[in-house]
């Protein structure tokens, strides 16, 4: 009986926490980007999807070169080294877009509806650029160590029927997002910037009246916006595999995430990306197997127990996203949106 | 230059370049050029309709065309006598079930008093109405889908012609978007977007993998057509006839013929729903629509039901997609959901309106035929592009061969760049609102 328990606990672990926690985080990541842009520039940024697939692009390119140096850091995936530079040219993308595109409508005060319109056209503009250089077929990066644990070595060590296995990628989403946050959050709270931003934020005439320099905010907010979309980018694509096409797609998650937690609220990004992930993995997870362990003989579930099939899983970030918008549109958190 | 000599030179600038494409590559191409932008216009002048007179943000154009492309197989296609013998009743019974239990929801939610009962009993309903639904409907769409699964395996449709899935197709549109407007019109404009972009992948999903209704991504083909097949012409020796006193040998003349009858369909479509939309847009309604899209707080103090009339002027819009989605599957002949790529079918459809002139009709007439022509003629020219930038290189070399085989992904720059400039210089579009 004990026994079974546990082993229904290994598996839901295996097959239902371990993927929604990274994804999570990923997504949360993604989320975090959005929210920034929405909470100082005031816009949806429709391109934050092809934003993440060219800061992936480039660390892809990057690993690709040092693995061709020979350089490595193995057991880590060279992805990892790559990161900052991935960053760094994302962030010279994000800084030119803004120049030759938004800061013109930033003078005119243009709607957030023309900016949204404009995010469209960049997004259209990175999604070739992207299909350009790197095709639109799917890559592998993953390099390094796959497992920190493997499942056959769980079960022989507890000997249990389930395994538990654990990826590399998996982890260190987990770690340099918990990272990421915890710098961010600093930086947001302590740092002088960081609170000129929450200012110009929460009511830019005021921040402005303050002495606050508009345009210095804005270059950190994409600066800050490029390591976001970057890093979320590049653990999604180590976790899954990088296509243009499916990180054009995460917008609907992400966006679906900022939006429950409230939009403009960092701390709701998070909770978002956790929310979505969950009930994602959750409802599209084939429960039979931990059923059959927890449930007496008798009762064992003849089908798979899978209450949606994992090709509708954006209609489950779609439905979540329709229940906050009609039962509380300003998101758990209380974004500042509506 | 006055409006209507601008207006003209304009169309006129269409029709040369449609035509030069008859001139200089073949008149098959030219006439799929005019049939893709015809299709295209009315597309672009639903989103006008939505964007350009009301400003509202439909992002999810791709869902109602897609809509649209599925009415034409269950009105059209044969029904498949053995795939309902299988199955059929008990999906309808299924879907009953699921319809009654979101209406018993909805119900509850609005008639029982609010607190933890009404949250308790309206769970219930949810989980037991979900797992009636799917025991009731599971089985059957496993045996549906066992019925001769290389061909059928789905039910099929009415049989009746296919033309009737033109408004049937307006009707399933106009359907979604009841309920995306129910659900994020009257919030900020940016919630219609999203909610809008989801609608759209969930449709396409559907259609993808609801075998027993579409034949998902196994596709159907073979929709009957509203015109006469090819072969049949070729057999006829009466156009045969004809066709050599004009000099043209009959395999030729009958696609022609074909692709000509099909442009003076979706013409009369066109002009149909132009005039309507010329008629709204100068009637009291139309001027309403405005002032609302202009201030909506001033018109909200005059009285006017500011969201009931987006919701209205919503619907009427994805209708009019729905209408052009299945126009382009009658003239495809096929169903394939995997094609429905939102980059095609909903963001060209902005570059479309935004580069006519968003709330001038004629300008998103003209929008969707000029940039339909840039859509197809970009690939050709960005790939002699990148064959005249890279030919100073060697014949094998990587780089060289990377830019050709990449050349076809220039098409999304170009219309980035394009619409970006537009918005920039011009933000009123070719031919702007009055």
């Amino acid at each position: 009986m004990m026994i079974d328990f546990l082993n229904a606990i290994v598996a839901l672990s295996n097959f239902v926490l371990i993927p929604a926690i990274a994804y999570g985080s990923q997504l949360a990541l993604g989320a975090l980007g959005v929210t920034l842009v929405y909470g100082v520039l005031r816009f949806s940024n429709f391109a934050h999807g092809d934003t993440m697939a060219f800061g992936t692009m480039t660390v892809i390119l990057f690993t690709w070169w040092f693995q061709s140096l020979g350089i490595s850091i193995h057991p880590l995936p060279t992805a990892l080294l790559a990161l900052p530079f991935g960053i760094a040219a994302t962030a010279l993308l994000l800084l030119g877009t803004d120049r030759v595109v938004y800061r013109f409508y930033r003078k005119q005060k243009a709607q957030p509806v023309i900016y949204l319109i404009v995010s469209l056209g960049v997004m259209f503009i990175l999604n070739g650029l992207v299909r350009f250089i790197i095709g639109p077929g799917d890559q592998r990066f993953a390099d390094g160590e796959r497992f920190i644990m493997k499942a056959r070595d769980f079960k022989a060590m507890t000997g249990l029927k389930e395994g538990l296995a654990i990826k590399t990628s998996q982890s260190i989403t987990v770690v340099t997002a918990i990272i990421v946050v915890i710098a961010l959050f600093w930086f947001l709270n302590r740092t002088r910037t960081g609170k000129s931003m929450r200012a110009f934020s929460d009511n830019e005439d005021l921040a402005l009246l303050s002495g606050i320099n508009p345009e210095r905010v804005v270059i950190y907010t994409w600066l800050i916006v490029a390591a976001l979309a970057t890093i979320a980018g590049t653990l999604y694509g180590l976790d899954k595999s990088f296509k243009p096409f499916t990180y054009f797609q995460l917008l609907l998650p992400i966006f679906a995430a900022a939006i429950v937690g409230g939009l403009g609220s960092p701390l709701g990004a998070i909770a978002g990306g956790f929310v979505i992930a969950f009930s994602e993995v959750m409802i599209t997870y084939a429960w039979k197997k931990v059923l059959t362990y927890l449930m007496p003989d008798s009762l064992d579930p003849s089908g798979l127990v899978q209450l949606i099939a994992t090709e509708y899983k954006f209609a489950i970030s779609f439905v979540i996203l329709v229940i906050v918008l009609l039962f509380r549109p300003t998101g758990l958190f209380r974004g500042k949106a509506l | 230059m006055s409006d209507l000599s601008k207006n003209l030179s304009y169309f006129a600038l269409v029709a040369v370049l449609i035509i030069g494409t008859g001139f200089y590559q073949s008149w098959n191409s030219a006439l799929f050029i005019l049939n893709m932008g015809l299709v295209s216009a009315i597309l672009s002048l639903g989103v006008n309709l939505q964007w350009g007179i009301a400003g509202l943000l439909n992002v999810g154009v791709m869902g109602f065309v897609a809509l649209g492309g599925a009415s034409t197989i269950l009105i059209s296609m044969a029904p498949i006598p053995a795939a309902w013998q299988a199955g059929g009743p008990r999906i309808l019974l299924g879907l009953a079930l699921g319809a009654a239990t979101i209406a018993a929801l909805v119900i509850g939610y609005s008639r029982l008093p609010k607190g933890r009962v009404r949250t308790i009993v309206l769970l219930a309903v949810a989980v037991v109405g979900f797992f009636a639904y799917r025991s009731v409907i599971s089985p059957a769409i496993k045996s549906v889908e066992a019925v001769n699964p290389a061909l059928e395996g789905y039910l099929g449709g009415l049989g009746l012609p296919v033309l009737f899935a033109w408004p049937v197709g307006g009707l399933l549109a106009a359907g979604a978007a009841w309920v995306i407007g129910k659900t994020a019109l009257g919030l900020r404009s940016d919630y219609l977007a999203i909610a809008t972009l989801g609608i759209s992948e969930i449709v396409v999903a559907v259609l993808k993998n609801e075998d027993w209704l579409t034949r998902g991504v196994k596709n159907v083909n073979g929709i009957p057509r509203p015109v006469p097949y090819e072969i049949d012409l070729q057999n006829d020796p009466l156009f045969v006839e004809r066709a050599a006193s004009f000099g043209l040998d009959p395999t030729m003349a009958s696609t022609l013929f074909v692709k000509i009858l099909y442009a003076l369909l979706f013409a009369s479509v066109l002009i149909i729903l132009l005039w309507l939309s010329q008629k709204a847009l100068n009637s009291p309604w139309g001027r309403m629509m405005r002032a609302i899209r202009d201030n909506e707080t001033a018109a909200r103090a005059m009285g006017k039901n500011v969201t009931a009339r987006h919701l209205q002027v919503f619907i009427l819009g994805s209708a009019v997609c729905g209408i052009a989605g299945a126009m382009m599957t009658t003239l495809d002949s096929q169903f394939t959901p995997a094609s429905y790529q939102p980059l095609r079918f909903t963001f060209l459809v902005w570059v479309m309106v935004i580069v006519g002139g968003s709330g001038n009709n004629f300008g998103a007439v003209l929008g969707g035929f000029l940039v339909w022509f840039l859509w197809v003629q970009v690939e050709p020219m960005g790939l002699w592009l990148m064959q005249v930038i890279t030919s100073p290189l060697a014949e094998d070399s990587v780089l060289r061969l990377h830019l050709i085989n990449s050349a076809a992904h220039m098409r999304l720059l170009t219309m980035g760049v394009f619409l970006l400039l537009m918005l920039r210089f011009s933000p009123r579009g070719l031919l702007p609102e009055k």
